[in-house]
C-alpha cells in the first residue's frame, strides 16, 4: 500500500525533473548567445561589409540585405500560390485533385530542406548557369508553401456557411463572396500563418548552400548570389578566425531575435486581431 | 383582389435520393405575411431556401417543378437576379463580422459591384435601418463593427441589409428562434410593419408567433402541403385532421 | 467572372500537384546517371571515393539511421516527461506556460545556430570527456551529433505527444481514479495504453524530422565518409554529405550520386512521415 504511493510520488518528481531538464540546454545556448552575441553588435555590424579573412572588424550588411531579399522573394512566390491552393482544397473538396492535394501537403512538409535545395539547384541554378538569390528563394518558397496552405485550409474550414449564405442571399456570386466576405474574415489568421512560415525559413541554411551560395559583397540583384544570415553563421563558424566567430555569435543573436519577434507578433498581435465569428 | 407575387407549381425538392418537399403548389400574395408551419423535419426550411435558390448550393440538392416570380420561372433566371429580388434572413443572425454596421447595410450593393454616391449610400442606410427599427439604436455607431450588438439588434441589422436592396420578397427562416422573448416581440412587431414595403414569407415552428403576425398560413407535413389558407381560418377551423393535431400540440 | 475565378483556382490546384510530381521527377532524373552506373548496389556500396569514381551510400545511410534513432532514444524520456507535465500533471497555470515557452524557444532556434553552439561549446566538452576515457578525442562525431539532434527534436515530439495525451477522455481517467488508482497507475494502465499508437505516430514524425536535419549535424559529425566503427567516431549522414560536397561535385557522376542520396533521403522521409500521418489520422477519428 505504502509502496504504491511512493511509486506515484517518485514518478511525479521524475516527470518534473526531466521536464525541467530542457532548461539546461536552453539556458546554456541562450547564455552563450546573449553574452557573446551582444558584444559583437555595434553600428558597424549592421552597416559594414565583411573584412577579408584575418582582418578585424567589418559587419554583415551583405547578409542582412540578402536575408531580406530572400525572404521577400520567397514570400512573394509562396503567399499567392499557397493561399490559392488552400482555397482550392476547401472550395473544391469533393474533387479528387483537391483531396490528393490536401493529402500531399503533409508530404511536401516532410521533405528535408536540403532536398529542396537540390530541386532549386536543378530548376534554377542549372538553367541560368549561376547561383542566385532567386534560386534560394525558390527553395525557401517551397518550404513555406505547406505552412501557408494548411493555415489557409484550416481557417477557411472555420468560416461558417451561414456567412457565405448571407452573401449569396444578397445576390453576390462566388468571387465577390470569396473576396469580400470569406477572405476578409480569414485574413488575420492566414496572415499569422504567413508570419509563422517566414519565421520557419528565416534560419534555414541547408537549401541555400548551393543556391543563394553566399556573397561577401552587397548585392541587390535577384539573379546574382546573395549572402544570408544563416549562411554567414555557417561559413564563419567553420572558419578558424576568432573574429569571424565573434561575428557569427552576433549574427546568431540577431537571427534568433528576429525569429522571436516574429513568433511573439503572431502569438499576441494576430490572436487579438482574429475576427470574432 | 389578391395580387400574386410568387406561384409555386407542383414543386418537389430534396437531397440525393431523399425528397423533402413533395408536389407543393401554392401562391404567395403581395404585401402579405405568409407563414410556413409544420413539425421539424417537414421540409419547410428546404422549401423556402428553394424560393431564392439557396437550396441548390448544396451539392446533393435537387428540385422539380416551377416557382414563378411575377410570372417568370426563377429556375430559368440567373440565380443572382433571383436572390436580389428575394432576400433572406437566417435563423442565426449573420452580419458580416469584418464590416461596419454601415457597410453591412449596403453590402447588397458592394457585393454586387454596384457603385453608389455617398449621399445615395447614406440615404439607403438610414432608410433601411429606420424600416428595421434599428436606426435610433445605432445611428451614433454606424462605423463600428456590428459584432457588439445584441442578438436581436444583429437580426434587425440583417433585416435592414435585406431591405436595403429593395427586394420584392423577404424570406425569414426561423428568424427569431435564436432570440430571447423581448427581442422576438420586437421583430414580430417589425414584421407586421414591414409588409407595407415587402412581401414576407416566413418559416416558424412557433404557432402563437404565426398567429400573431401572419395573414396566411401554410401547414406542411412530411413534405406535403396539407393545408393553406387565411391565418384565422386555419387557426380556428382547420379542415385537415393533421393540422388540428399539430395545432393542439399532438406532434412537435 | 465566377467561372474564370474557379478555373484559375482549379489550375492552381493542378499546378500544386505538378510541383510535387516535378520534385519527384527531378530527383529521379538527376540521379539517372548514378542509378544506371551502380544500380541497387548504390545502397549497400561501402565506398565513397570521388577520385576513383566509386560511389556507395551505405556509410551515409548508416550514419543517418544511427544518429536519428540515437537522438530519438535520448530525447524520448525528456519529451515524454514534458508531454506528461503539460498534458496531465500541469495542464494550466504559470509553470505550464513557462515549460511551453521553453520548448517553443528551443523549436525556434535555427539548426545552424545549434550547430554553431555545438561546435564552439559542446564539442570541446566532448573532447575532454573523450580524453578522460582514453578515446581518440575528436570531439565531433556520431554521439555529438545525436546529442545535439536530440535537443532539437524534443519540442517536436513533446508537442505532438501532448496533443495526443489531451485526447484521452476524462471519464476514462475518472473511472480509474474512482477505483482508487494512483496517478502513476492511471498513466501506466489507462493513459499509455490508450495513447500508445498516438505516441508512436509522434515518434515517427519526429524521426522524419531528425532524418533530414542537416546543418547542426553537418557541423558536429566530423564528416568522414566511412561506416562509423564506434559512437565516438566521426561519420556523415545523407543530408550532411550533400551539404558538404554538393558544390564541390564538378563531375557528372559525382553530382548524380549526391542527387541520388537526396532521392533516397526523400523516399525514406516520405515513408516515415506517411506512416506517422496515417497513424495520427486513424487515431484522431
Amino acid at each position: 500500500m505504502k509502496w504504491r504511493l511512493i511509486k506515484d510520488k517518485l514518478f511525479k518528481y521524475s516527470v518534473i525533473l526531466f521536464a525541467f531538464a530542457v532548461f539546461i540546454p536552453l539556458a546554456l545556448i541562450l547564455f552563450d548567445l546573449v553574452s557573446k552575441g551582444i558584444g559583437a553588435i555595434n553600428l558597424e555590424f549592421f552597416t559594414k561589409l565583411p573584412k577579408p579573412p584575418g582582418e578585424e572588424g567589418g559587419g554583415i550588411l551583405n547578409a542582412i540585405a540578402g536575408t531580406f531579399i530572400l525572404i521577400s522573394l520567397a514570400t512573394l512566390m509562396a503567399v499567392p500560390f499557397g493561399i490559392m491552393t488552400g482555397i482550392f482544397i476547401v472550395d473544391f473538396k469533393k474533387s479528387k485533385t483537391a483531396k490528393f492535394a490536401s493529402f500531399s501537403v503533409n508530404l511536401l512538409q516532410g521533405i528535408p530542406s536540403i532536398v529542396l535545395g537540390i530541386i532549386a539547384y536543378i530548376w534554377v541554378v542549372l538553367p541560368t548557369g549561376k547561383f542566385s538569390a532567386l534560386s534560394g528563394a525558390v527553395a525557401l518558397a517551397i518550404m513555406m508553401l505547406p505552412i501557408i496552405i494548411k493555415s489557409t485550409e484550416e481557417t477557411l474550414k472555420m468560416i461558417p456557411d451561414y456567412l457565405k449564405e448571407a452573401s449569396y442571399s444578397l445576390g453576390a456570386g462566388y468571387t465577390r463572396t470569396l473576396f469580400k466576405v470569406v477572405l476578409p474574415a480569414a485574413l488575420p489568421s492566414i496572415a499569422s500563418g504567413v508570419l509563422i512560415s517566414i519565421s520557419r525559413i528565416a534560419g534555414e541554411t541547408a537549401p541555400l548552400l548551393f543556391t543563394a551560395f553566399g556573397n561577401p559583397f552587397l548585392n541587390l540583384n535577384a539573379l546574382k548570389p546573395v549572402d544570408s544570415m544563416p549562411l554567414v553563421i555557417f561559413k564563419y563558424a567553420m572558419s578558424p578566425y576568432d573574429d569571424w566567430h565573434r561575428i557569427a555569435w552576433g549574427a546568431s543573436f540577431v537571427l534568433i531575435l528576429f525569429i522571436l519577434v516574429m513568433n511573439l507578433l503572431t502569438k499576441f498581435y494576430f490572436s487579438k486581431k482574429r475576427v470574432k465569428l | 383582389m389578391k395580387d400574386r407575387v410568387l406561384e409555386v407549381k407542383d414543386f418537389s425538392a430534396g437531397f440525393g435520393d431523399k425528397t423533402v418537399v413533395k408536389n407543393v403548389s401554392m401562391e404567395i400574395y403581395k404585401n402579405r405575411v405568409t407563414s410556413i408551419m409544420g413539425p421539424s423535419g417537414c421540409g419547410k426550411t428546404t422549401f423556402i431556401r428553394c424560393m431564392n435558390r439557396l437550396h441548390e448550393l448544396n451539392e446533393q440538392a435537387f428540385h422539380k417543378g416551377e416557382i414563378l416570380l411575377d410570372g417568370e420561372n426563377i429556375f430559368k433566371k440567373n440565380p443572382i437576379e433571383v436572390r436580389k429580388k428575394i432576400g433572406m434572413v437566417f435563423q442565426r443572425p449573420n452580419p458580416f463580422p469584418t464590416m461596419s454596421i454601415y457597410d453591412n447595410v449596403i453590402a447588397g450593393y458592394t457585393l454586387n459591384g454596384i457603385k453608389l454616391s455617398k449621399e445615395e449610400k447614406d440615404k439607403i442606410v438610414e432608410d433601411s435601418l429606420k424600416k428595421a427599427y434599428l436606426w435610433e439604436e445605432v445611428k451614433d455607431s454606424l462605423h463600428r463593427r456590428g459584432t457588439f450588438l445584441s442578438g436581436g439588434q444583429q437580426q434587425r441589422l440583417c433585416i435592414a441589409r435585406a431591405l436595403a436592396v429593395k427586394p420584392e420578397i423577404i424570406l425569414l427562416d426561423e428568424a427569431t428562434s435564436a432570440l430571447d422573448p423581448k427581442a422576438t416581440a420586437k421583430i414580430e412587431e417589425l414584421i407586421v410593419d414591414l409588409k407595407q414595403y415587402v412581401t414576407i414569407v416566413m418559416v416558424t415552428h412557433n404557432i402563437s408567433q404565426a398567429a400573431r403576425v401572419s395573414d396566411y398560413i401554410a401547414f406542411l407535413y412530411l413534405g406535403e402541403l396539407v393545408e393553406y389558407d387565411k391565418a384565422d381560418t386555419i387557426l380556428t377551423t382547420p379542415k385537415d385532421e393533421r393540422t388540428e393535431e399539430y395545432l393542439t400540440g399532438k406532434f412537435s | 467572372m465566377d467561372k474564370g475565378v474557379k478555373r484559375i483556382l482549379k489550375l492552381t490546384g493542378y499546378l500544386f500537384l505538378i510541383l510535387l510530381a516535378g520534385i519527384v521527377i527531378t530527383l529521379v532524373y538527376g540521379s539517372a546517371a548514378s542509378i544506371r552506373k551502380f544500380g541497387l548496389g548504390f545502397i549497400w556500396g561501402k565506398e565513397w571515393n570521388p577520385v576513383s569514381g566509386h560511389f556507395g551510400a551505405l556509410p551515409f545511410i548508416v550514419g543517418t539511421l544511427i544518429t536519428s534513432f540515437l537522438a530519438l532514444l535520448i530525447s524520448f524520456p525528456f519529451s515524454m516527461a514534458i508531454s506528461l507535465f503539460l498534458g496531465e500533471y500541469f495542464k494550466k497555470g504559470l509553470i505550464a506556460k513557462i515549460i511551453e515557452s521553453a520548448t517553443d524557444l528551443l523549436a525556434g532556434i535555427p539548426s545552424v545556430v545549434y550547430g554553431f553552439w555545438g561546435l564552439m561549446v559542446f564539442v570541446p566538452v566532448m573532447r575532454k570527456i573523450e580524453m578522460k576515457f582514453g578515446i581518440l578525442p575528436y570531439g565531433v562525431g556520431i554521439l555529438t551529433a545525436s546529442l545535439i539532434l536530440s535537443i532539437m527534436i524534443i519540442p517536436y515530439t513533446s508537442s505532438l505527444v501532448t496533443e495526443v495525451l489531451k485526447l484521452v477522455p476524462s471519464d476514462l481517467k475518472e473511472a480509474a481514479y474512482g477505483l482508487g488508482a494512483t496517478r502513476f497507475e492511471v498513466i501506466k494502465k489507462v493513459i499509455l495504453p490508450y495513447t500508445k499508437s498516438g505516441i508512436l505516430a509522434g515518434l515517427f514524425l519526429a524521426l522524419g524530422r531528425a532524418l533530414g536535419e542537416t546543418m547542426a549535424v553537418t557541423m558536429v559529425i566530423g564528416n568522414r565518409n566511412a561506416i562509423p566503427h564506434s559512437l565516438f567516431a566521426p561519420g556523415n549522414t545523407m543530408a550532411s554529405v550533400i551539404a558538404n560536397e554538393f558544390t564541390e561535385a564538378t563531375e557528372n557522376l559525382y553530382l548524380s550520386s549526391l542527387i541520388e542520396i537526396g532521392l533516397l533521403l526523400f523516399v525514406i522521409t516520405v515513408i516515415v512521415n506517411y506512416i506517422g500521418n496515417k497513424i495520427i489520422k486513424r487515431y484522431s477519428v
